[in-house]
């Protein structure tokens, strides 16, 4: 893919205190890219999300999105560049229904006020138009707090997808999910990106969904990056099944002590 | 010279009592997080006690007898009152806590009314401190000498307390993690009870030791808890040394001020207050703080624009409400004119707090600006009734603007402490400035336009403009707008996630609301023909929040149901009852405890739950809201 990076990511870190939360890492991402981010837990891939979605602000280096440097843009400025993102936690209007959980989406584009008009019938279709992409059009009127977390889940992606998206920031989207459904879900995010030519970055855990989604994937340990490539590329990868297995440091020592004393 | 050094040891002095009534609530904070509006309720029990006491008990041990165990009753008291009411309510909202408090507060000026009666009571001097000793050839009292020695000595044992026993550790391992010391196995019941107690001891304390300095009166409570909420909130929520240094910064502001400022000092201490929450919003020594249950979005069902039958059945109450003024007399449409005031009040609160997450504990501050807006543009320019019912609102607006941009910055309870200071600060300028507000004498003579002047056209006029703002509100509510509002309160991660700005959603919102509040005041301003500086005051603010709550705060609307009753039976209290106080007081208990959803939330959760089931028992089963894959 020789395509201009929809997202640059150069030299990024952050420190809290004296921990080097994330130290230099560097990638790049194109339009209609799967691109995983993985790593153990506090390896620093939410804080390198959060810094690329603006929660966070970052430490060093630049983000790009389009070109144009997103340093010390806020999460909003950074959405109205065409970036939706899910959370690790989900984060939905629990007091709306589904649907107005999208629509609220659309509220928040328009300009002005916002007084006059009614919201509730406002940009209807479109908006079921979104949770029927997602499969969820038949819960359009169900509350929000009824919802199964998975659901929950889906609906966030609504959210982010209504908006028309170049790039989606998801952070462990799968997390709380069925099995059965994170596959679906993540063949739907990459069936979605491909047609629409959305960049997708996202951070997992789970193997198979990575393996089965992702064009190319990164490893992050304590801040770094440490391998990027192709997923099968990767999987080879000595260091990082070191980080994911072990170095085996602990077997091989108790073992030496069992010999030694036996 | 001599005369900065005399003001400047009283005011070390003023701050020894003060930081002993502060040091007790920021202690309470700290570990169960609750604001506990009784302080000064406690405070002033404590003066009184002791004040019986002291009169009984002889000599000077007598009297430092009767000081401590007027504090250690008081403190058995305030363990009562944490085994019997705050343990049901340290999961509540922080609004209901603040409001169950200040329940507990009515309460307490009610009995103690009933007890030692309604005069100011002086009590006797400290055996020993009776004298003055000459300061730079001015004296000064020795027993202002003796607290400004006693202040830091607490502090030095209250260090003592927290860093060197068992206990203190546990405390102050709560104040920083809960959840954690409760896992360590400690009972985390008696620690709170013990918590309480003690800050309540350390209330009665100082409240005791005042007795020498000062009358005994009525006003101690409401006095002392505006300060001390000033000295926690600058000093840091849950910091003892803070609470110190903001009680000295107070007390000498307030004694230079009065010097210096003689015509704003009081407003002097909520202008130091505003600044240093924007500089530093959790105050010197403070930590930002997780507080419990901070958004009501979670329990609140979707809301919806009013169904053809809920319409038509409003349009039904909005006709008989116009036909009144045949069966009714000038009275009864008096009374009419001043519910549906309040409505337009309530509701005006209700649109910040219910879809807005703001719960203000100074909504009084926009209901007086309009009423003196509106009473000044008479008064003093000899305008028409319409043009002030323009002005009333827009004063409203101003004043919203101005104090909203400080407050929005916050949240949670700071949000509403620093509201409340600024009702505080308006009421001060309005008490003070007398040469334009006419201070405590108020403003006299603010009729209506001679076309609005009989009963029946006035509480016509105010019944247009009630309905007209209802429904504007309840516009807003659905409206683009509204929904974004909705979506700051709900989760404020998504709603910036998705563009939206909470800081400039929330200051729009509160910038309606005072607008609404201040029209409220202005034809209050007309129907009574007068305005006083109490309408700025705490109970105003107070009144609003039962309003809203007694409708119910995960309502639209619901506070037009909750002021028109709340309305109703205060002016039917203060007619059948001399302690009108003591029954508002356990009222607002109850509400808290038994009644949370109020009258509306109860009937919506009724119709929209077990009547819902009865109207479509026996149709197919409903679909269930989880998809076929998630099941497991």
């Amino acid at each position: 893919m020789s395509a201009a990076p929809l997202l640059q990511v150069e030299h990024l870190s952050k420190s809290y205190g004296g921990v080097h939360a994330v130290q230099d890492v560097s990638f790049s991402l194109v339009p209609g890219e799967m691109l995983a981010m993985i790593g153990p837990n506090g390896a620093g891939k939410s804080t390198c999300f959060n810094m690329v979605g603006g929660q966070i602000p970052a430490g060093s280096g630049r983000v790009r999105i389009d070109g144009r440097d997103v340093s010390g843009l806020s999460p909003r400025q950074i959405w109205r560049l065409g970036v939706g993102r899910t959370f690790q936690v989900a984060q939905v209007f629990k007091s709306m229904t589904v649907r107005e959980n999208v629509q609220a989406v659309f509220a928040s584009r328009e300009s002005g006020w916002g007084f006059l008009a009614r919201a509730g019938s406002a940009h209807r279709t479109e908006a079921e138009a979104v949770l029927h992409l997602i499969g969820m059009a038949d819960f359009a009127d169900r509350p929000c707090a009824d919802m199964a977390y998975g659901d929950v889940k889906r609906l966030e992606l609504a959210m982010a997808l209504a908006n028309d998206p170049k790039l989606l920031l998801m952070d462990e989207p799968a997390a709380g999910m069925a099995p059965l459904e994170r596959v679906e879900l993540m063949g739907l995010t990459a069936r979605i990106a491909k047609e629409r030519q959305i960049g997708v970055l996202f951070t997992e855990h789970d193997m198979d969904v990575v393996f089965a989604h992702a064009d190319r994937m990164m490893v992050l340990n304590r801040g770094r990056l440490i391998a990027e490539g192709r997923p099968e590329d990767v999987r080879q990868d000595t260091q990082v099944r070191a980080v994911y297995l072990g170095e085996g440091l602990v077997y091989d020592q108790a073992a030496a002590a069992r010999r030694a004393s036996a | 010279m001599s005369l900065y050094v005399v003001q400047f040891l009283t005011g070390l002095a003023n701050a020894s009592s003060l930081f002993l009534a502060a040091c007790g609530l920021s202690v309470i904070f700290g570990v169960t997080r609750i604001v506990n509006f009784a302080h000064g309720a406690f405070y002033m029990l404590g003066a009184y006690v002791a004040y019986s006491l002291t009169l009984r008990l002889e000599g000077a041990f007598g009297f430092w007898a009767a000081i401590l165990l007027a504090a250690a009753f008081v403190a058995v008291l305030g363990t009562l009152l944490e085994m019997l009411l705050l343990r049901r309510i340290y999961q509540a909202p922080e609004l209901f806590q603040l409001l169950a408090t200040f329940g507990v507060t009515l309460m307490v000026e009610d009995l103690v009314h009933i007890i030692w009666g309604p005069q100011d009571l002086v009590g006797p001097r400290a055996p020993g401190f009776e004298g003055a000793v000459p300061v730079f050839g001015l004296p000064v009292p020795t027993y202002d000498l003796l607290l400004i020695v006693l202040g830091p000595l607490v502090l030095g044992g209250l260090w003592l307390l927290m860093h060197r026993t068992r206990w203190g550790v546990l405390v102050r391992a709560a104040t920083q993690d809960r959840d954690m010391v409760a896992a360590l196995g400690v009972n985390q019941k008696w620690l709170f009870t013990g918590v309480f107690t003690l800050g309540i001891f350390l209330a009665a304390f100082g409240g005791a030791l005042q007795i020498p300095r000062t009358a005994v009166t009525h006003q101690m409570d409401l006095t002392i808890i505006a300060e001390v909420f000033v000295v926690v909130v600058i000093g840091g929520l849950g910091s003892i040394t803070g609470a110190f240094l903001a009680a000295v910064l107070i007390s000498e502001l307030n004694a230079f001020g009065i010097l210096v400022f003689p015509g704003i000092s009081l407003v002097l201490m909520f202008l130091v207050m505003a600044v240093v929450l924007v500089i530093r919003p959790w105050g010197f020594l403070g930590k930002p703080i997780q507080t419990g249950v901070t958004t009501i979005g979670e329990a609140t069902r979707p809301w919806r624009p009013w169904s053809n039958t809920t319409g038509i059945a409003v349009a039904v109450a909005v006709l008989v409400a116009a036909l009144l003024p045949v069966v009714l007399g000038s009275y009864g449409l008096s009374v009419g004119s001043q519910i549906l005031i309040a409505v337009v009040f309530a509701m005006s609160l209700q649109f910040q707090m219910s879809t807005g997450g703001l719960d203000s504990f100074g909504h009084a501050a926009y209901f007086g600006l309009g009423a003196y807006g509106a009473a000044m543009t008479v008064e003093w320019f000899d305008l028409p009734m319409e043009l002030a019912l323009l002005v009333g609102p827009l004063t409203g607006l101003v004043g919203a603007l101005v104090f909203g941009w400080f407050c929005v910055r916050l949240s949670g309870v700071y949000f509403a402490m620093l509201t409340l200071a600024f009702a505080q600060i308006t009421w001060s300028i309005a008490f003070q400035w007398v040469e334009v507000t006419g201070g405590d004498n108020g403003i006299l003579g603010v009729w209506p336009a001679d076309w609005a002047s009989s009963p029946a056209n006035f509480y016509w006029l105010t019944l247009t403009v009630g309905v007209v703002a209802v429904l504007a509100l309840r516009h807003l509510v659905f409206s683009p707008f509204g929904y974004r509002l909705r979506a700051v309160r709900d989760s404020t991660v998504r709603a910036e996630a998705i563009g939206i700005s909470r800081q400039r959603t929330q200051y729009v919102a509160f910038a309606i609301s005072g607008t609404a509040a201040g029209l409220a005041g202005a034809l209050f301003a007309f129907l009574k023909g007068s305005i006083f500086p109490d309408v700025l005051a705490i109970p105003t603010s107070i009144d609003a929040l039962v309003m809203v709550l007694l409708g119910g705060v995960a309502t639209v609307s619901g506070s037009v149901v909750g002021a028109i009753v709340y309305t109703m039976a205060s002016i039917w209290l203060m007619s059948a009852t001399d302690l009108s106080r003591l029954v508002l007081g356990g009222f607002i208990v109850f509400l808290v405890v038994a009644f949370p959803q109020g009258i509306v939330g109860s009937l919506s959760a009724f119709v929209s739950g077990p009547f819902e089931r009865w109207r479509t028992r026996g149709r197919t089963e409903r679909t269930i809201a989880v998809s076929a894959e998630g099941s497991r």
